[in-house]
């Protein structure tokens, strides 16, 4: 009988216990390249950061903005108008497709605040008798809303913290040249008002800039609109056509001296919200390709010096019976850790940063909160977008680990192949040193990895570039905008026109200087099927505070007949000098009249027309009339200047022009350090991790031709810079590309920024560019510097022993 | 005994090396004498300590103690720059694995030395007396063992170097190519009176030396000196 068979013992599976030796040589090996492994980690992590941020920040965003436009009623859309009685409201709500209607009494204010000296110009709507609004609702934050009251008043929110108002506070207002006193009942956030911005500013500045509500029974009474309105706002149902109801709704308001309404894409505060989140949108995409990109790349070039350097071992594990699959995975673990680390450093990260860049958003846009949601759908989508460019990185190397034959792995790899260079073929070679022979033959051995190496760390310049030149560009917007064309220190605007002898009184004041004289009147452009609302400055023919210039920034003097206009709108509307230009004044008896292009100013913020104020004044059949006045006055006696102003009647508001240039500036000014700080670290990282892993592969490739350069005689600064040269070529050629590549994606931002709000000029300072050049070759520098200790400790003995 | 001046005169030379806790003493007193125009066979079995020797020799190491001289300048004593320029002007080294640059021709291998030489051959010259002129323009890629050996011999005499010291030169390579690459040095030695120390493990190849060191254990245990050289290719492997 022969004895029972034992059992088979159980088939080796690969995994868990069996696979604990493999796992530690996983461990150690990802010592061993802890540089390289943390170099793209950094890169996976700021990609993934990037993305989480980005998207994380625009979804928070969009869902604060609908929920607030849906919950209190966001107007479709918005018409400003003369004067109308109010039993036209029902017409209004008749016409088909309109769901609400709301009427108002909208007025310009001055504010005097107690304790803050500099003018303040604000607006006031009116709310609905009886009951809250029921378009554009207000939500309050805190008191109560100002219904019935004679004297209360509800202030914007950001006009409140700006200046620590609190319920019961009293305001002084000038209404229509009343002055009144207002007690503070409400604390509001309004739909219409999430970007709330003065007429013709780019910049918030709430300090200076209000927007209040107030019993539409007081409004009317001080505003002498009483049983009228000059404000609608309307909601749509959605049954017809914006477009048509729009006409429908100029018809109505046309004699009653409507300015044409405007949808939610004219809205400025709309427009300036989508316009920021289209941005965050474009940069979802942009910011994370580029370092995912990267990483990729590198990860690619670090598993393929890997699995290169370790054929023989490969071969012995196959040898011992490892599953070409047990090896596959064991280096696609080693892809997956480094990439891991990447994507949870990532998400840390990026969670963080998130909500503070949307509270970030929140300081110009307000809400009455943030929706600030982590959806772990976000996290999925950037752990799979980096898993998936790890893929890409590490797949090649994988599968040459896992279909490598065990007896050929057991073979040393042969020798590296070379060829001529192209290069060779120019007279040039001959005066090559053999070093530099070295490191171009090298370079063209791998061309696809030099391309790469220069592309990702021209890709860090060119950020850079990007990064700086906006704000170059808004500097220099900022200074032809407030230097070359408003050099006025102060800006006096009046109720309503007056007679140019108004100029001859307001000489008096203590500190004024120098004083002229504008009109401005509303106006309608008309161009084949479109039109345009603007308005008409009259001036000085050549006005010393309103100067005119050309792109080029030459002086244009006003004609004596004629028009000029801005050249983004004529250019818009295709208009050019000797054309003549339909214009609807929106003005008093709402004529039509045609005037001559005579040419066309370059400006970067707003669109305008121009023309003599004698002339604008014949072309209105009105006498010698002002809408307001520009003035220079000492800067040392301006507050006592504010204070005297402060008591004329007739003065609709005042702004301190050098103040609110320097508000913008510092606004702008703490911004730039926070966004260049990130994009700087960006750049700086994926610069870094580019150069650093370059050299480290070409040292770990090169130890032994080095070692023989050592011992050639070769002393240890000239073997560096075999190494150095190489990185150093890179660099060169990557900060040019680099340059070229951010001046374009410049030229793109440039041209996404032009609209008739303002136009950021495409202006790129040598600064610029040497600021992202010294960035990209710090971050060289340093990897080299942590390169040249290798250098210097390496041995040559240790290194020719073995084969190669 | 050769009739040259002594190039190299080590005394009680001493070399050892800490490996973790363990102290490995390479060479435990070394007296040595190479004369102008001496082909010296270093022989002896794998860790007798030859190769650190050949390496002390060479400037790649430094001794522990003991003196070394080389035309009476003190090489124990010499630092990091000296060492440099000692190896780029004095000493030619020919190794086991050709240590090639494999992105340069076997013209640019040799001149990478005869750029940063005082007074060298040409490389064409240094090519052409190992056997090598129609071989000028190939990678290494592209050459045999031998060939590549040839052109590392080439690159090491190129700089008219004082001495030449050989690690193993014919190790990796097939008894006819070791023939080959043998005479290249012979004929070296005596037509341009290098002089000359190689190491080896085959006894056999004392044959072709002035004198034959043989190492044991860190210590040089036994000189002979033969009465005339034999030609390479009379060698018995």
């Amino acid at each position: 009988m022969s004895p029972p068979t034992p059992p088979a013992p159980p088939r080796a599976i690969f995994i868990g216990e069996n696979m604990r030796a493999l796992n530690r040589k996983l461990f150690r090996d990802l010592s061993h390249s802890k540089g390289q492994s943390f170099a793209i980690a950094t890169v996976m992590a700021a990609g993934v950061m990037t993305l989480v941020v980005f998207v994380t920040a625009l979804d928070a965003l969009r869902f604060t903005q609908e929920r607030f436009y849906d919950d209190h009623e966001f107007a479709h859309l918005f018409a400003d108008l003369t004067r109308a009685p109010k039993q036209l409201e029902s017409r209004i709500r008749a016409l088909p497709g309109v769901r609400g209607v709301e009427i108002r009494v909208r007025a310009p204010v001055r504010v005097e605040v107690e304790g803050f000296p500099d003018p303040v110009r604000g607006e006031i709507l009116s709310i609905p008798p009886g009951h809250p609004p029921e378009i554009n609702r207000l939500y309050l934050r805190r008191g109560m809303l100002p219904e019935g009251s004679e004297t209360a008043i509800a202030v914007n929110e950001v006009f409140a913290a700006a200046h620590g108002l609190q319920i019961g506070d009293t305001l002084r207002m000038v209404i229509r040249g009343q002055r009144v006193r207002l007690r503070v009942s409400a604390i509001v956030l309004s739909p219409e008002f999430v970007y709330q911005l003065a007429p013709g500013s780019l910049i918030p500045d709430y300090e200076r800039y209000g927007v209040f509500w107030m019993s539409e029974r007081v409004l009317s009474r001080a505003f002498a609109m009483e049983g009228a309105f000059n404000n609608v706002v309307l909601t749509l149902d959605g049954t017809v056509p914006e477009a048509d109801v729009k006409a429908e709704l100029d018809r109505l308001l046309a004699r009653y001296g409507g300015l044409g309404a405007a949808g939610r894409d004219e809205q400025v505060s709309h427009r300036f919200l989508e316009e920021e989140l289209s941005q965050i949108e474009a940069m979802t995409t942009v910011l994370p390709a580029v370092f995912l990109g990267t990483a990729a790349f590198l990860l690619h070039v670090l598993m393929g010096r890997m699995v290169r350097t370790q054929r023989e071992q490969i071969a012995l594990l196959k040898a011992f019976g490892y599953s070409n699959r047990a090896i596959a995975a064991h280096y696609a673990s080693f892809s997956g850790l480094v990439v891991s680390i990447g994507v949870i450093a990532g998400v840390v990260l990026g969670a963080r940063v998130a909500e503070g860049l949307a509270r970030m958003y929140l300081t110009y846009f307000r809400f009455p909160d943030l929706d600030f949601r982590l959806r772990s759908g976000v996290l999925l989508l950037s752990a799979a977008v980096a898993g998936g460019a790890a893929l890409v990185g590490a797949f090649s190397a994988v599968r040459q680990a896992a279909s490598l034959p065990p007896a050929e792995a057991m073979r040393p790899a042969p020798p590296p192949t070379f060829r001529k260079t192209l290069l060779e073929r120019s007279p040039l070679w001959g005066h090559f040193a053999q070093t530099s022979r070295i490191m171009f033959r090298n370079l063209s051995r791998h061309p696809l990895k030099a391309v790469f190496s220069v592309t990702a760390i021209a890709c860090g310049c060119a950020l850079l570039v990007v990064g700086s030149y906006q704000f170059g560009a808004v500097d220099h917007m900022l200074d032809i905008q407030y230097r070359v064309l408003m050099p006025m220190d102060a800006h006096l605007m009046f109720t309503d026109p007056v007679h140019e002898r108004a100029l001859g009184e307001l000489r008096h004041p203590t500190g004024v200087r120098y004083l002229e004289g504008y009109r401005s009147v509303p106006v309608r452009v008309h161009q084949g099927f479109r039109s345009v609302q603007t308005s008409i400055l009259g001036m000085e023919a050549d006005s010393a505070l309103r100067p005119l210039v050309t792109e080029s920034g030459r002086r244009v003097p006003l004609p004596r007949d004629g028009l000029l206009m801005t050249d983004f709108l004529a250019e818009d509307l295709g208009l050019k000098a000797g054309d003549t230009v339909a214009l609807e004044i929106l003005e008093g008896r709402r004529r039509r009249v045609y005037a001559p292009l005579a040419g066309v100013v370059s400006e970067p913020m707003g669109v305008n027309l121009y023309m003599e104020r004698r002339a604008l004044n014949r072309l209105l059949r009105e006498g010698p009339a002002l809408s307001g006045v520009w003035m220079l006055n000492d800067a040392e006696q301006q507050e006592q200047l504010f204070q005297e102003l402060a008591e004329v009647p007739a003065l609709a508001g005042m702004s301190d022009m050098r103040q609110a240039e320097r508000n913008v500036r510092a606004h702008i000014e703490g911004t730039t350090l926070g966004v260049m700080g990130v994009v700087l670290l960006l750049s700086f990282s994926i610069s870094f991790a580019v150069v650093y892993n370059n050299a480290r592969i070409a040292l770990a490739e090169r130890e032994r031709e080095l070692a023989t350069l050592r011992v050639l005689g070769f002393s240890r600064g000239e073997v560096a810079w075999v190494l150095v040269a190489e990185v150093a070529l890179l660099t060169t050629l990557a900060i040019p590309l680099g340059w070229l590549l951010g001046t374009g994606l410049a030229r793109l931002l440039s041209k996404s920024m032009s609209m008739d709000l303002y136009r950021v000029p495409f202006h790129i300072t040598p600064w610029t560019y040497s600021f992202s050049a010294a960035a990209i070759l710090g971050a060289s520098l340093i990897s080299l510097l942590l390169m040249s200790r290798r250098v210097w400790r390496l041995d040559m003995v240790s290194a020719l022993k073995s084969a190669e | 005994m050769h009739p040259g001046e002594a190039v190299f005169v080590a005394q009680d030379l001493t070399k050892h090396y800490e490996m973790g806790e363990v102290t490995i003493e390479a060479l435990r007193g070394v007296d040595l004498e190479l004369r102008t125009g001496e082909l010296v066979v270093l022989l002896g079995p794998s860790g007798c300590g030859k190769s650190t020797l050949l390496n002390i020799l060479g400037g790649l190491d430094t001794a522990s103690g003991g003196s070394l001289r080389y035309r009476g300048q003190d090489l124990t004593r010499a630092g990091e720059r000296m060492l440099t320029r000692y190896r780029r002007n004095d000493v030619g080294f020919v190794f086991q694995f050709y240590n090639m640059i494999p992105s340069l021709t076997a013209r640019e291998n040799v001149a990478i030395v005869t750029e940063i030489a005082p007074d060298p051959l040409s490389p064409e010259e240094a090519l052409s007396l190992v056997g090598l002129a129609d071989r000028m323009d190939h990678f290494p890629s592209q050459l045999s063992g031998g060939q590549q050996q040839r052109v590392a011999i080439a690159r090491a005499i190129a700089k008219r170097p004082s001495v030449l010291l050989c690690d193993e030169p014919t190790g990796a390579l097939d008894s006819a190519t070791s023939v080959s690459v043998l005479e290249s040095l012979e004929t070296l030695n005596r037509e341009l009176g290098t002089t000359t120390a190689l190491i080896t493990h085959n006894q056999c190849i004392g044959g072709m030396a002035d004198r034959v060191l043989h190492m044991s254990d860190g210590r040089i245990v036994n000189v002979t000196a033969n009465p005339s050289r034999a030609a390479p290719r009379d060698l018995h492997w």
